[in-house]
């Protein structure tokens, strides 16, 4: 992916996390940690950022369970899933393609999905490849459903599905994916032909907003300086930071 | 229980018997590389490993050295560096029993032993996979609600040995963990901890009482072993970084059985060079 692709990426991730005041990022989530910490530096000191990996940007103190515990609490109000599949429901798989035990695909399992995913009311799924083998019709795997059933506690679940390709909205009460925006290069079609799983689409198809100067500004400097810390190839490739 | 006992790194690998049901963590909170040397190198067969709750490089290496029966884990990876080789193999061979599971539901089973309860209760997880797949789960009712409140019950899990590598002890088997906390949570899940420290101090690390907060205390150590950079190549707090030259040279190494092999070589002939 080039540079001006992330930037627009993180732009747009930063964009949905407007209006919260706590947001957890995961292990291993440059790009999604990155559009935290532009929305951190947008807010002015109103929304706070938990980012695993990272010493300067978490201050959790209590080990690995914190972020669990607190996010049941109702305390974190954003976080990031990827998945090796995700299909229409917004079902999410982090285990295999194929059939246990052997599978055809190992990947490397569920992490925190199956108890974040119900208890993070604006969980983001982000998965770059946009391609039928990753938005799948039906996932192999389910690590954690995409909704339940009225009587299963879960006041969280999916809010957006970001990719290389587009923004899809999620609408939990038809339980279906509707495209938001494109980004610069696609087409309705184009998307249309890259997902396995069928979604809603409006008259018109909206473009993916392009990063405004004062944001671009804000990820080259600050932003970058501070991802940094946690993922400095990243930083130094992705965002052209300049080591000090 | 007999008092705490310091130890040569072999002595105290060797108390992780065959079969022991083994607490380790995750790659960045304080690996025993040194004692998983010591593992591989006496070939101590048909470990139960519980990741707590995932890990990376140690797992594998324990993986491809054929220690391993069974595993639970909430994932398996080498991160940036990408899929681990050699848990990925086994998978494939059928060779290793993969309990798949998710973060706080290991450090709910765990925080369970640590409260002597046989379960405790988690949200989430109802209509995954993960719970279908798993026997020993129970979805059961919340028994104070008036109302329809389904939720999963955890078998508490009380591991045979917690193992892994911090700063500093002392004599008493006061161990320096800081905020890695799960480290305490392991510990007072477990019958038995062993420890592995970068230095063995001669003052208690209970006395100043700024940082008292930070020490898992004596009770739960039976025995610690000095290890001087005995994380590598994973890094240690703020004492040393990962070797990420290293960690390379084995994702690349380790995606074949004899680059696996090759590279446990130079792992093990280490040993009498550190």
């Amino acid at each position: 992916m080039d540079r001006a692709r992330t930037e627009l990426l993180i732009v747009a991730i930063a964009r949905l996390l407007e209006g919260c005041r706590t947001v957890a990022v995961g292990a291993s989530s440059p790009i999604p940690g990155s559009a935290a910490l532009l929305a951190r530096a947008k807010s002015k000191g109103a929304l706070r950022v938990l980012m695993l990996g990272s010493r300067r940007h978490n201050a959790f103190t209590d080990g690995g369970r914190e972020l669990f515990d607190s996010a049941a609490q109702g305390r974190i109000d954003a976080f990031f899933l990827g998945g090796g599949q995700i299909d229409g429901q917004a079902n999410i798989n982090l285990v295999g393609i194929g059939e246990p035990p052997r599978w055809q695909q190992r990947f490397p399992g569920s992490f925190g999905s199956a108890y974040l995913y119900f208890l993070v009311p604006r969980v983001i799924l982000f998965r770059e490849e946009h391609t039928p083998r990753v938005l799948v019709p039906k996932v192999d795997f389910i690590s954690s459903p995409g909704t339940s059933v009225p009587e299963v506690y879960r006041p969280g679940g999916p809010h957006a599905l970001v990719t290389g390709r587009c923004i899809f909205s999620f609408d939990k009460e038809r339980c279906r994916f509707s495209l938001a925006s494109i980004h610069p290069g696609e087409t309705a079609d184009s998307v249309r032909a890259q997902t396995g799983f069928d979604y809603d689409e409006g008259a018109t198809v909206l473009q993916t907003m392009a990063p405004e100067p004062g944001n671009l500004e804000l990820l080259r400097g600050r932003v970058a300086d501070e991802v940094a810390e946690t993922y400095p190839r990243f930083a130094a490739s992705l965002l052209g930071r300049k080591a000090a | 229980m007999s008092a705490m006992e310091i130890l040569s790194l072999d002595t105290l690998a060797a108390r992780v018997t065959p079969g022991s049901l083994l607490a380790i963590p995750p790659d960045y909170s304080g690996v025993s590389m040194a004692a998983t040397r010591a593992l591989v190198a006496r070939g101590v067969k048909d470990l139960r490993v519980l990741c707590v709750p995932t890990s990376g490089v140690q797992i594998d290496i324990l993986i491809g050295a054929g220690l391993v029966a069974e595993l639970e884990a909430a994932a398996v990876t080498l991160g940036e560096l990408g899929l681990a080789p050699r848990f990925t193999a086994a998978i494939k061979a059928g060779s290793l029993a993969m309990r798949d599971t998710t973060c706080p539901a290991v450090h709910a089973a765990l925080q369970a032993s640590e409260k002597g309860v046989p379960f405790l209760p988690l949200r989430g997880l109802i209509g995954s996979d993960i719970l279908a797949q798993r026997g020993d789960w129970k979805l059961a009712d919340n028994p104070f609600a008036t109302a329809d409140d389904p939720i999963v019950f955890l078998p508490a899990i009380q591991p045979d040995v917690a193992l892994f590598h911090v700063t500093r002890a002392d004599r008493d088997g006061n161990v320096w963990i800081g905020r890695r906390r799960e480290l305490a949570t392991m510990a007072h899940a477990a019958k038995r901890s062993l420890v592995t420290a970068e230095e063995i101090v001669d003052f208690s690390l209970l006395d100043d009482e700024t940082t008292a907060a930070g020490v898992l205390p004596g009770l739960y150590v039976e025995a610690v072993a000095e290890a001087p950079r005995g994380a590598w190549p994973l890094g240690l707090q703020d004492l040393y970084p990962a070797d990420d030259a290293e960690l390379a040279r084995y994702a690349e190494a380790a995606r074949t059985e004899a680059g696996f092999r090759a590279w446990l070589d130079g792992f093990l002939g280490r040993r009498s060079a550190a």
